[in-house]
């Protein structure tokens, strides 16, 4: 046991621990909705654009999680606007505010001094650096994420599963649209520290993948995904500590293995049942 | 403001005892207005401007109406204007005497292509989603909802399918969950989108026996459908639809020949069965 316990010793791996377990749940739960609707890219282009974000908090001194949450949301609400006008097609309209922004971030920072560490940090997280107020921000924001995804429940399964039903119910569906995207870019600053700015994507998509292969209701799926989020977190953790590896990748890593597993051996759909 | 009030308001709106369950006065959608609407259009062929031309009729209440026309007739686009995702660049679609994004009334059954069927939801947990308009936002179903629900089941005869994966059903039972889906819905006004596309004769029997016995409740059905000999046999009334209304009426009269040769042109889509 004691090779479980001992990295435990450290107040620093236990907050880095704490903080991989609310990201773990907190993606996987709202990733379910990134998958079912298709929107990967959007995700991972996301987590890209608030890079600018990030580098004038950094500079100012100011919370990451600040800059990242005021760039975020914007961007999520522009991307969306952009494309609703349908005068670019919503991928385009994505692929050059990513790109875009994405350029502007690493050409502030390449500006200052320490540039490849801290660009590093960023691109791949920085687990094992969460302070106490990170990780009680990452909580904070956390909740409110699941906390939403519960009250509109309902809703959001309606406009994901079809639209025109959304309509002819009368929901808000655009009101509901850009509330999803801009809990996608409250949860990318969440998930932040864990895995960085370029591994994003798979804390998004990859432990509710997987879950899909493993459930058939929306809501086991979001359960299923959690539980699949939070062990990469803290198997990554102890893998990352033990091999002496880097966190981020080490956690994604992890989820991905779980997948192609899952994708081989699934009960009902794996490759192995269905021969 | 807006999404306020729309986030309050979830009950549908007064019907207009007098008004005809559904009518279309001239209304006409050109290819360019899809864009400004919630849903976008395809671009024109050249030459065509209009999806829908100065298109004008009436439908009353408890009538089972067939829209039939070739493809790109706009019978897509119809429906999308009395949904309400489409607005008419010209003219009027008012159901129960008024524009039809108030209603919840309006129950849409999709074409099976529209549908992705891996989706991880049960049959019931489909038909559910046709109350989540009543239940309004930050509640959960109650037990009312799911008697509904249950009842909705059984009278679309899918009642025994609840539990199953939606990917699991064949095309016939894919049919009635959506129908036991707008019954849930409690729509009066009822819009089935090619349902009988791919469907066997004895499925196909099986939808009319469902929209038989939705009859007696007043509920209006009108249905796109290829199927001329279906039109004319199981309809009370025929719209033949090629941009604009060709005719408009009994099977009998609108199925003539010279209506057909001026809605279809000289092809061989007539005899289609």
């Amino acid at each position: 046991m004691d090779w479980l316990l001992e990295p435990l010793s450290y107040s620093f791996i236990v907050r880095g621990l704490l903080a991989s377990i609310i990201v773990g749940v907190v993606c996987s739960v709202l990733g379910t909705y990134v998958v079912l609707r298709g929107m990967a890219f959007f995700g991972d282009a996301l987590a890209h654009t608030i890079l600018p974000g990030v580098v004038v908090a950094f500079l100012l001194g100011w919370p990451l999680a600040l800059g990242a949450l005021v760039m975020g949301i914007l961007t999520a609400v522009g991307i969306g606007a952009l494309s609703s006008q349908g005068v670019v097609k919503e991928d385009t309209a994505i692929g050059v505010i990513f790109a875009g922004t994405f350029a502007l971030g690493v050409a502030m920072l390449s500006a200052t001094g320490n540039y490849t560490v801290d660009l590093a940090h960023f691109l791949f997280g920085n687990l094992l650096g969460v302070s106490a107020t990170d990780l009680w921000v990452t909580l904070g924001l956390g909740i409110v994420v699941l906390l939403t995804i519960l009250l509109f429940y309902k809703e959001f399964l309606v406009i994901s599963f079809d639209p025109t039903l959304a309509v002819t119910l009368r929901l808000p569906a655009e009101f509901l649209r850009y509330l999803l995207l801009v809990l996608i870019a409250i949860t990318i600053v969440v998930a932040l520290q864990v895995v960085g700015i370029a591994l994003m994507v798979a804390m998004l998509v990859t432990p509710a993948a997987t879950a899909s292969l493993l459930t058939r209701r929306l809501a086991p799926m979001m359960g299923v995904a959690a539980i699949i989020g939070a062990a990469s977190g803290i198997v990554g953790l102890y893998l990352s500590f033990y091999l002496n590896i880097a966190s981020g990748p080490a956690v994604v890593l992890v989820t991905t293995l779980l997948f192609v597993l899952a994708f081989l051996f699934a009960p009902q759909r794996g490759l192995w049942r269905r021969g | 403001m807006n999404v306020v009030m729309s986030l309050t308001k979830s009950r549908d709106v007064v019907h207009e005892p007098a008004a005809p369950t559904l009518a279309l006065q001239n209304v006409s959608v050109a290819y360019a207005a899809g864009a400004q609407g919630t849903t976008r259009q395809p671009r024109p062929a050249a030459g065509a401007d209009y999806a829908l031309r100065e298109v004008d009729f009436t439908v009353e209440a408890g009538q089972r109406i067939a829209v039939v026309g070739p493809n790109g007739a706009g019978k897509s686009t119809l429906f999308k204007l009395i949904v309400g995702t489409v607005k008419p660049t010209e003219g009027l679609v008012t159901v129960y005497g008024h524009g039809p994004n108030g209603h919840i009334c309006i129950g849409y059954v999709p074409q099976r292509n529209q549908i992705d069927w891996s989706f991880p939801v049960t049959v019931e947990d489909v038909v559910m989603m046709g109350r989540v308009g009543r239940i309004g936002l930050f509640r959960w179903p109650a037990r009312r909802d799911r008697e509904i629900v249950a009842d909705s089941l059984a009278r679309a005869g899918a009642a025994h399918l609840a539990g199953r994966q939606i990917g699991e059903l064949s095309g016939g039972q894919q049919q009635r969950v959506f129908i036991a889906r707008a019954l849930a819905q409690e729509a009066s006004l009822l819009l089935l989108d090619e349902p009988l596309t791919g469907l066997d004769l004895p499925s196909q029997e099986a939808l009319f026996e469902i929209l038989d016995s939705v009859r007696p409740d007043g509920v209006t059905v009108v249905v796109a459908t290829h199927d001329l000999n279906l039109a004319a046999e199981r309809f009370d009334k025929v719209l033949l639809l090629n941009k604009r209304v060709v005719a408009f009426g009994a099977a009998t009269a609108v199925l003539q020949p010279h209506f057909l040769l001026e809605a279809y042109g000289g092809g061989g889509v007539i005899s289609n069965r």
